[in-house]
């Protein structure tokens, strides 16, 4: 199997660290005028997205120009996708015209890792299913670790509609291999009781109170109204009993901060309020995207 | 041609047969079994070492014919089927169009007369269709030639309708086969619901969707007095409502296939869609489970649910490829491998499973070695080292798990009405 970056699962404490210090190495360029740099000179890299996504894509994009790689983003729609070529045929003609690495996401769970298999071509996955979406999980380490000296004894809740959220899973394992302790909550029906099994470390509640009293991070995942195969539970009521509002955060501890992959929707999984909270770092999380992805990027091309 | 087969380790549980001795086969029938037969002109097959049985029955397989011959036909399913030792099938009316009466029927009964290497006996839909509303020429389709009746590969949702279906299969004595799934609980769902579905992200199938057919559906047999079997049972609760049931003295039987004793869905290759069929792996209990009830008599056969699909299909997103696997050429090797190798059955239990269990189910009045019975013998040994190659396969489709995988024992030989169909090469 080509090197490539298929889950955080499969990374080790080493690697994961290593990016995240790369990553750090590039933060400064994100602000500079002249953002660019030639590492990847000559190199191609393909974004085929098969699932909707502004900030990914455009991520990955400015991330590769910014490292001097040349990049071309496909959507499904307009692609020979709608003609009903299936992905290993697609995938098999993208391999053909040698990009040096294929950034992909898929709203199946695994369908970069069944292409991994049958391709020479280098896989990022950017997001698969319900299942990984690993290029997240280390922006989000990256954004803690700006405020934290060390993930290590970090209190860590994750809220929302864990069951369906790649962004939960790559959480999970990658803080799980930190050693923190790791709180998932939800309404039970998207909080399967073997979550508890996915990393060590993991504990589940269905009380938001309990979730983040003491806690150091409240990562908030979206409501993925896309994925909800049937209604899991009353919309009507999820803001109530699971949406984050300001009087929650005084639970937390005093300098705790609140994360969200976004696209936020204010109202539903949280409140207007704290999504424009001083302690909220949305908006860094997507400037360490880049950095984050260009680390990666360099890891698996360069 | 006559055939003597020599100096094998006879096992006929019919006849409560367990000696070295050889069987003449003459004019497609059983001749004999006793030591030094011999008979003119006949073929002689050395079998010393090996055991020789009553020819295996697979109760349970999909030959794709009509309908879906770029998976599978008659022919090639058929010449799986003996390669893996079996000298009979019966095929599940998922064909297109489906065998819901009797002109499908008899085009299965003639291909496989004509076409087929091993014995093939049809069984025929519950409802027309096999929509689940309305019923099949069952009465008919019995006359034409078939054993028994299922909507296999989907469950018969409607209570009702099954009612009915089990009071007309009781009127021609024929049993009902149900392929338990309840499909609001399981809808959507790709493997079996716990830690790995989770883990993978995958959407899952709990258990309780057998569990909560099987429960109502004995309930009908009870009401209804039908012959009752479960196709493929895969839970630990499902086998125990069987197994209640049959001491309750109601005509219920199921069976329990390869892949669900030998693999649970901790084994799967992440996102390998060999893994893939319905019921899915089950979790480690409940393969435990499926071991104790064939060990422990309420699991009455081992049925492969062979189920060809082209690699096209199965070369695609996990959640998007059919479900099934076949199946043939591995079942007796598994079985010797998981079952009777550990020490978990007899080699006698393992020969029931395969002969006297599944033909007390169809009636077929096959699998034994009693004289005068059709000449169907299978040969196999319990230390031949062999590496399955499914690119070898005799099947048209690939899709198996086991691919690769290094055996000890297996088929050697199938005889089909006194004839050869196969012979290890």
């Amino acid at each position: 199997m080509p090197a490539g970056l298929l889950g955080i699962e499969e990374l080790d404490r080493a690697e994961i660290e290593a990016i995240l210090a790369r990553a750090k190495d590039f933060q400064p360029i994100q602000s500079q005028t002249v953002k660019k740099l030639d590492t990847l000179r000559g190199k191609m890299i393909v974004n085929l997205f098969y699932e909707a996504s502004t900030r990914t894509r455009t991520s990955f994009e400015i991330a590769a120009k910014r490292l001097g790689a040349d990049a071309v983003s496909i959507t499904a729609s307009g692609s020979s996708v709608s003609k009903g070529e299936s992905l290993v045929d697609t995938l098999n003609t993208l391999a053909a015209m040698r990009p040096d690495a294929i950034v992909m996401r898929h709203s199946a769970s695994g369908a970069p890792h069944f292409l991994a298999r049958h391709l020479p071509t280098p896989i990022i996955n950017a997001g698969d299913g319900t299942h990984e979406h690993p290029t997240q999980a280390l922006l989000d380490a990256r954004t803690i670790l700006d405020r934290r000296p060390t993930l290590e004894g970090l209190r860590v809740a994750i809220i929302g509609d864990i069951a369906h959220s790649r962004v939960a899973r790559s959480n999970v394992h990658l803080l799980s291999k930190f050693g923190v302790e790791i709180v998932l909550c939800g309404p039970a029906s998207l909080l399967p009781v073997e979550l508890g099994q996915l990393a060590p470390g993991v504990r589940l509640t269905t009380d938001i109170r309990q979730a983040i009293r003491d806690s150091d991070v409240i990562m908030m995942l979206r409501v993925q109204l896309e994925r909800q195969h049937e209604a899991s539970f009353p919309a009507s009521e999820y803001f109530r009993f699971y949406g984050l509002q300001l009087k929650h955060l005084d639970l937390a501890k005093p300098d705790a901060i609140v994360m969200h992959p976004g696209p936020i929707n204010r109202g539903r999984e949280l409140s207007s309020e704290v999504a424009d909270f001083q302690r909220s770092v949305i908006l860094n999380q997507v400037e360490n995207g880049i950095a984050v992805r260009m680390a990666v990027l360099e890891k698996v091309i360069g | 041609m006559p055939i003597v087969i020599k100096n094998g380790r006879v096992i006929d549980p019919a006849s409560n047969t367990d000696r070295v001795a050889d069987v003449l086969i003459v004019d497609g029938r059983i001749a004999g079994v006793a030591p030094n037969l011999s008979s003119p002109r006949a073929e002689i097959f050395d079998a010393a070492g090996m055991i020789v049985a009553p020819g295996f029955i697979d109760m349970h397989v999909h030959l794709r014919e009509p309908g879906f011959e770029h998976a599978e036909t008659i022919e090639s399913g058929s010449r799986a089927a003996a390669a893996g030792g079996f000298t009979s099938v019966c095929c599940m009316p998922n064909t297109k169009p489906v065998n819901d009466s009797p002109t499908v029927t008899s085009y299965i009964v003639e291909r496989g007369r004509s076409q087929a290497v091993v014995n093939v006996f049809p069984i025929g839909a519950i409802t027309k269709g096999s929509a689940g509303e309305e019923l099949a020429a069952i009465g008919a389709m019995k006359a034409a030639g078939a054993v028994a009746i299922s909507d296999d590969g989907l469950p018969v949702m409607n209570a009702r309708v099954m009612r009915r279906a089990m009071e007309f299969a009781r009127s021609y004595d024929l049993p009902v086969i149900q392929h338990c799934e309840d499909l609001n609980l399981s809808a959507g769902g790709d493997m079996q619901e716990g830690a790995q579905s989770v883990r993978w992200g995958l959407r899952g199938i709990p258990a309780a969707s057998e569990d909560a057919m099987v429960a109502r559906d004995l309930l009908l047999a009870e009401l209804t007095g039908a012959r009752y079997h479960v196709a493929h049972i895969s839970t630990r609760h499902a086998v125990a409502m069987v197994n209640h049931a049959r001491h309750h003295g109601l005509a219920v039987t199921c069976e329990a296939t390869p892949h669900h004793f030998a693999l649970a869905d901790q084994d799967m290759a992440p996102y390998d869609s060999n893994y893939k069929m319905k019921p899915p792996l089950r979790s480690a209990s409940d393969r435990a489970a499926v071991v104790e009830g064939l060990a422990a008599g309420v699991i009455s056969a081992i049925a492969t649910d062979h189920a060809p699909h082209p690699g096209s299909e199965k070369m695609q997103e996990f959640e998007r490829c059919p479900f099934g696997i076949i199946g043939l050429e591995t079942a007796l090797a598994l079985a010797l491998e998981e079952l009777v190798l550990p020490g978990k059955i007899t080699l006698n239990r393992m020969v029931e499973l395969f002969t006297t269990g599944p033909d007390a189910v169809l009636r077929l009045g096959r699998g034994t070695l009693a004289p005068g019975a059709p000449g169907d013998v299978t040969v196999f040994s319990t230390d031949l080292s062999w590496t399955y190659d499914v690119n070898q396969s005799f099947s048209r489709s690939r899709n198996s798990p086991f691919h690769g995988r290094t055996f000890r024992g297996g088929p050697v030989a199938a005889v089909v009405n006194g004839q050869f169909a196969w012979k290890r090469g």
